[in-house]
Formats: structure tokens, sequence, C-alpha cells
């Protein structure tokens, strides 16, 4: 009996409900539209897994939705909000396609690398703007970093059309092969989805978060600074610097995704006439997953699988794939108020063990 | 070029691109003086700007002419109010995490709402070009002042209400017992409580407030600039209410300063490009030019701007 109540208060039940309970109303409004929500969640998952091709292009879906999702953790854990995955993302991209185009001739071991490592740190610098100016003039990042979402933008949208632009073209030139990240072996075996080394990357990038942040002593004080500033501070802890440097890992994460997907997927970069909504969506993700890293890994898969096979879910069953972000609300909602999810499972908790409150 | 007219016309295309930002921003003021982040006003808006779209467009189906904007306006202020109760549930009620239970409105907004549109419009991702839509208004009179008739005094019935609104809000938050109220369940909760204002009730009117508000806000964008409800007409717009609000120190006044600052901002890019001059400028960096503006107006001048003390915090009357 113990055990059940154990594995009720358990973080992993709270979730899963959660994802239950966000189907379920899915359905439900399936239902009002008069869609038929059986026929609509079986050729979502058949979208995903019905073949090779598909699966592939879901993994490269997850990709990118893991580091954003890490990148909006990463800065929850140390006390910071970032909204600016779009913004890191973004620069990431940019520089990753100019250290494509414009050094290309080195070979493909140095070039595909340094690509992705000045991405992540162009990244990480963006991110760290927003920080140095919280800790040197107490600006909210929330601000700034919206303000930085705009701004990179249009100095993306700048670099592309004046450094590497393909003329006639609202796109830069193709990146070259050397600074591909593709890995082609597992392309050819996924029937040409466009699998590249970035799935890696974020899953180290998740064991990174994870060491750095519960197994060093700078994560210690990142996370100390996060729970009280004032304490940290009180303690001898350099409240700015840590600030810094959590923006700076936090971008670091969105610029890798920004990076990959240029490196990895499009092999160009076009000119955006919006932000992408990718790093909005990485504050989803880490919210799913509850800001840990792990979490946020199974975050991103279920968001990646969601959306990618919304378009089945339109194909097979005509339900507009928009229907799909009312179910990742849901979701969302539902982990955030663990009250509501403890509510719908407080009577079958009862029957187990009576009288207790959970 | 008559540099009169221009001025005129700059400030009054400075006040069209500044309407829904002071309604998105004032929303968010009553919802974080009351203690409670919105960073669901992005999402809000869009709620309102469809509610508009569809009712202005079924309105003027039914023959109401004139007054379908109206109605239009009416429905996104109630469909606005019913959005956020999700949010003043969850995070009032059920005490989840303020910014996670605004993230779930943005994303709710914008998925059913494209929904809705899908299954109303027969499967188009946009609304039907509205017939009927707000016009611009001369006031008499005081339309014929130089450079400042044209300036303030012919714009669109929205943007009087939204001006109304600056120092109604002002007088509300700051001149009234309601306010007072309100402030103090953002700034002290438990001393409010002990006051005898009860804090759950305070927080759940703040939000409310803040969805009609916001709502507002995303229904002058459809009613006036777009004439249509489309997945791009609201974009990033309440985040740049948030901006302003923050800007504007959660003032009512302050906010209308920062979201005219920014509405200004985006009309100068429409008249840059009148000079000579501004040929030499890359276009991107005319476009850039509001929000690096922002950051170095905040770094410079602003600095730290101090938000409710109790904001984002569940009310636990337990707690000491």
């Amino acid at each position: 009996m113990n055990k059940i109540f154990k594995i009720f208060s358990s973080s992993i039940v709270v979730p899963i409900t959660a994802i239950v309970m966000g189907l379920i109303v899915g359905a439900i409004i399936m239902l009002f539209g008069g869609y038929d929500p059986l026929l609509a969640y079986q050729s979502l998952f058949s979208q995903v897994f019905g073949n090779l091709y598909d699966f592939g292009e879901t993994l490269r879906e997850i990709t990118p939705l893991i580091l954003t999702g890490l990148a909006v953790a990463f800065a929850f854990r140390a006390g910071l909000f970032n909204i600016g995955g779009e913004g890191q993302f973004i620069i990431g991209m940019t520089a990753a396609s100019f250290i494509g185009i414009k050094l290309s001739g080195l070979p493909a071991i140095i070039h595909a690398p340094l690509a992705v490592i000045v991405g992540g740190i162009a990244g990480g610098l963006w991110a760290a703007l927003a920080g140095y100016i919280k800790a040197k003039r107490g600006v909210n990042e929330v601000i700034t970093t919206i303000m930085l979402n705009w701004t990179a933008l249009y100095l993306g949208n700048y670099v592309v059309m004046h450094f590497l632009l393909l003329p006639g073209q609202q796109r830069s030139e193709d990146l070259p092969e050397s600074a591909s990240i593709t890995i082609q072996w597992i392309s050819d075996l996924f029937s040409n989805a466009r699998i590249h080394w970035g799935m890696l990357l974020a899953v180290l990038a998740a064991v990174f978060f994870y060491i750095f942040l519960w197994k060093t002593k700078q994560g210690y004080e990142l996370r100390a600074v996060g729970l009280n500033p004032h304490a940290a501070e009180y303690a001898g802890m350099n409240v700015g610097k840590n600030v810094v440097k959590a923006m700076f890992i936090s971008g670091m994460f969105a610029g890798l995704a920004g990076a990959c997907q240029v490196l990895g997927v499009f092999h160009y970069q076009s000119v955006l006439s919006g932000t992408p909504g990718i790093g909005f969506d990485g504050i989803a993700v880490a919210l799913i997953g509850m800001n840990h890293p792990f979490g946020v890994l199974l975050g991103g898969i279920l968001f990646g699988v969601l959306t990618y096979g919304s378009a089945g879910m339109s194909f097979g069953a005509g339900v507009p794939p928009e229907l799909i972000r009312i179910v990742i609300g849901s979701i969302i909602f539902f982990i955030a108020a663990p009250g509501i999810v403890r509510f719908v499972l407080k009577p079958l908790y009862l029957k187990r063990k009576k009288g207790k409150v959970l | 070029m008559d540099w009169v007219t221009t001025l005129g016309q700059l400030m009054n295309t400075t006040l069209v691109f500044s309407t829904a930002l002071i309604f998105g921003a004032l929303g968010g003021i009553f919802s974080e003086r009351s203690g409670v982040t919105n960073i669901g006003i992005e999402g809000l808006m869009t709620f309102g700007a469809f509610a508009a779209a569809v009712s202005t467009h079924f309105a003027g189906e039914a023959g109401m002419g004139v007054a379908s904007p109206w109605i239009g306006l009416i429905t996104a202020l109630i469909v606005g109010v019913l959005a956020s109760l999700i949010h003043a549930l969850a995070s009032i009620t059920f005490k989840a995490d303020q910014i996670i239970s605004g993230i779930v409105i943005n994303f709710l907004a914008t998925g059913s709402t494209l929904y809705m549109v899908k299954l109303i419009f027969h499967g188009d991702g946009e609304t039907a070009l509205l017939k009927n839509v707000f016009n611009k208004v001369a006031i008499p009179w005081l339309s014929k002042i130089p450079i400042i008739g044209e300036g303030l005094f012919h714009n669109y019935p929205t943007t009087y209400l939204a001006i109304i609104l600056v120092f109604v809000a002002y007088f509300v938050l700051f001149k009234t017992p309601f306010g007072l109220r309100l402030r103090a369940v953002g700034e002290h909760p438990s001393a409010a409580d002990t006051a005898g204002v009860n804090v759950k009730r305070m927080r759940y009117i703040g939000v409310m407030i803040s969805g009609a508000l916001a709502a507002l806000g995303g229904a002058t964008v459809t009613l006036t600039t777009t004439s249509t409800f489309a997945h791009n007409t609201i974009s990033g717009q309440g985040f740049i209410a948030i901006a302003a609000m923050i800007f504007g120190k959660w003032n009512p006044i302050g906010a209308f300063g920062a979201a005219a600052f920014f509405g200004f901002s985006q009309a100068i890019r429409s008249y840059v490009s009148l000079f000579a001059w501004s040929n030499s400028i890359p276009q991107e960096f005319i476009y850039m030019l509001p929000y690096v503006l922002t950051i170095i107006v905040l770094v410079a001048a602003v600095g730290r701007s101090r938000a409710p003390s109790a904001l984002g915090e569940p009310y636990d009357p337990g707690k000491r």
C-alpha cells in the first residue's frame, strides 16, 4: 500500500496523467468539431511511427526542441526566465551559416565542429548580454530577451542579405559539404530523413546540464542563486557573475539548436519574416520536463512526436493540426497544476487507502 | 514635404501602433499589481483578436452594419475574461506556477483560435475580410489644431478609448479603495488578508480585468489595422506589451509612455524611408531600432524597475 502511495505522489505519475488528460481534452474538442478522435490519434501515431522516413524526421523535429528546452530549463534553475531562446537560436544559426559559408575549403573534420561551436558560443554571448545588463543595471531579463529576439531577427537577416546572399533569392548560399553535420549512413538507413549529429549533441547537452548543475561547485552556486539570490550573496557568492554565466550556458544550448538546424537540416539560411517560434516552444518543453534535463529530453520527445504527428492527424482525420497546441497547452496546464491531477486521482487513491488526504 | 503635416501624421501613426500595446500593458498591470504574473497577455490578445473578428463578421452578416465592430469589441472583452479565468483558476486556486499557466494561455490561444477559424471558415486559416471595421473619427474643433489636431484628434475610437483608459486605470489603481486593496494584495497578501481583504477574490478580479483589457487590445488590431484574423495577427505584440508594462514600472501612465515609444519607433520606420539619407542605412537596422533603443534607454536611464513584491507567489494563508 505504501508503495502505491509513493508511486502516486512521485513525479512520474503526475506528468503521465497530465498527458492522458491532455489527450482527452483534445479528443473532446475534436468531438465538438465533428471529428473522430480515435482516427485522429491513430493517424497521429502512424504518421510518426508508420515508416522509417517519418520516424527519422520526427527525431529531426525533436532535436532542437530538446536544446531550446534545456536552454529555458537551465535559466529557470538559476532563477532566470529566458524568453530569448528565439533570438539565441537565430544568432546561433547565423553564426554557423557565416562560418559555414565564409570558411569553405576547410576540411570537414574541422569545419563542421567549428561551425557548431561558434554557433553555440554566439548564442551564449547573445544571452549573456541580457545577463550582463541584468547583473550591472538590474534590468529585468524578460524585457531584454524579448527585445534581443527582435534584434536578432533583423541582425540575422542583415547578415544573410549582405554577406551570404544567394543572388536573387531570399536566402543564403548553400552551405558546403564540409560544414554539414548530417550523418549520411543513418540518414540513408531512414530513407533520407534529415538525421544529424545534433541528436547526439542534444543528449550530451542534457547530461552536461545534469552533471554541471548537480555535481559541480559552480552548479551548486547557480542553483543557490536561483533559489535565493540574497542568501547566496550573503554566503559570499557573486550573484551577478552567476547570472551572466547561467545566461551564457542557457543561450549556448539555444545557439546550438540553431547551428544544428542550419548545418544538419536546411544547409542554408532563409531571410526570416518572423521569429521561428522554437524558443517559445522550448519554454513548453522545459515546463513539461519540469526543468530537469532528463525531463526535458522526454518533454522534447513528446512535443516533437505530437507536432510532427499533427500533420498526419490532418491528413488522416481532417483535424486542423493546430489542435495539437491545445493538447500541449492542456498537458502543461495539468502538469503545472498538480492539484488538478491529484484531484482527479484522489477517488482512485482513496479506494486503496482510506482517510489519508494527498 | 510639408513637415507640419508629416509631424501630425507621424504622431497619428504612433498612436495607431500604440493602441493595442496600451491595452495589453494596462491588462498586464492589473494582473501583476494583484500579484499574478501574466505572461499570457499575448494569448489573451490573440483570443480577443479572434473573438472580435468572428463576431464582427457575423454581426455584419446579420445586417448590424456600423454597430458590428462595437459588438466585436464587447465579445472580445467577454472572451478575454473567460480565457483569463483559466489562468486565474490554475494560478490562484490550484497554486500553479504563474509563468506556466500564462504560457498555457498562449498555447491554448494559438491552438484553439486557428482550430475554430478553420472550423468556422471551412478550412481557411484566416477569417473573411471584415466589411465593417472602425474608421478614423475626427473630433470636431480639436482636430483643426495644427499638428496636434491631426496627431491626436483624428483617430480610431479604440485609440481614444485606450488613452481614456490609461487615466481611468491610474485613477482606479491609485485613488480608489479598490485600487489600494488590489495593490496591497500584490505587495503583501498576508497583511492584506489580516486587514480583511479577500486575497483570492482580489486576484481573480485583477486577472479578469487583465483578460478583458488584453482582449480589447487584440480586438483593436483586427478591427482597425488588419481587418482579418490569421495566425500572425498577434505576433509578439503581447510580449512587447509586457515589456511596456515593465518599462513603465507597472504604472498606467508609465506604460502608456512606453507603449507610445514602441509605437513611435514602429511608425518612424515608414517615415524614415522618405528621407534620402536613409538609403545609406540598411533597412534591417531601421527595423532593429525600436528594440535596440529600448535596451539602451533601459540600461542608461531607467535601471532597476521593481515589481510588486508578492508577484509570482501563490498566496498561502498558512505561510508566515
